[in-house]
């Protein structure tokens, strides 16, 4: 078994495990039951998009999934954070 | 398939056992949310693959770039940092808007002030 070979295999059974964990946290998002449960699942569907794309960038090879899980990160943290704003006052910007 | 195939075994199989152990503490995480009962235990599970998951990959990623490309490449370092500050910023922030939220609809799930 050559290294690419076990990277290849390795890491894409590690994508398929991110990939069920998205699925949960889609599950707990379309679930509830109330608001919160929905903004930590998407929080979790934001981590797990982001730790997703970072095993493709190694396993193809490509440096610019970097890029894409960097603003990925960002996005969710801002996204959450706005939300939870909403949930707490009924507006983000007071 | 990959591209940097001039890698050496030994290293591709710590990369593979990094992100392996990473992706199972995500989905250990993500399972924890969907079978814990009460939002106050759900808001624990995800951290995990936010916090080690994440740090595994992460050390993944640093090892397989900068043995790829022949020189200390800690651009990746950069998404460890991020998330590091901002996972206890948010969930801190969503657990208090539960908080508040449920003692102003006067549910019992709350915790005491």
């Amino acid at each position: 078994m050559s290294a690419s070979d076990v990277l290849f295999w390795g890491l894409g059974v590690a994508q398929i495990l991110l990939l069920l964990a998205m699925l949960m946290a889609a599950g707990r998002m379309v679930r509830g039951p109330r608001a919160q449960d929905r903004v930590l699942g998407l929080d979790t569907l934001y981590l797990n998009a982001m730790l997703l794309i970072l095993v493709q960038g190694m396993r193809s090879g490509v440096g610019l999934y970097f890029e894409a899980a960097l603003i990925i990160g960002m996005l969710g943290f801002t996204a959450t954070v706005a939300l939870a704003k909403f949930l707490m006052r009924g507006e983000v910007i007071e | 398939m990959t591209v940097a195939s001039d890698l050496p075994l030994w290293a591709a199989w710590v990369i593979v056992a990094a992100t392996l152990s990473g992706s199972l503490l995500a989905l250990t995480g993500s399972i924890g949310l969907v079978v814990l009962k009460r939002f106050y235990e759900r808001v624990h599970a995800p951290t995990l693959g936010a916090t080690l998951g994440m740090a595994l990959i992460v050390i993944a990623s640093l090892t397989f770039w900068s043995l790829s490309e022949g020189r200390l490449a800690l651009k990746d370092l950069l998404i460890g940092v991020f998330l590091t500050v901002t996972t206890p910023v948010t969930l801190i922030l969503l657990a208090r808007a539960a908080v508040y939220r449920d003692r102003v609809e006067g549910e019992n799930d709350a915790p005491p002030e």
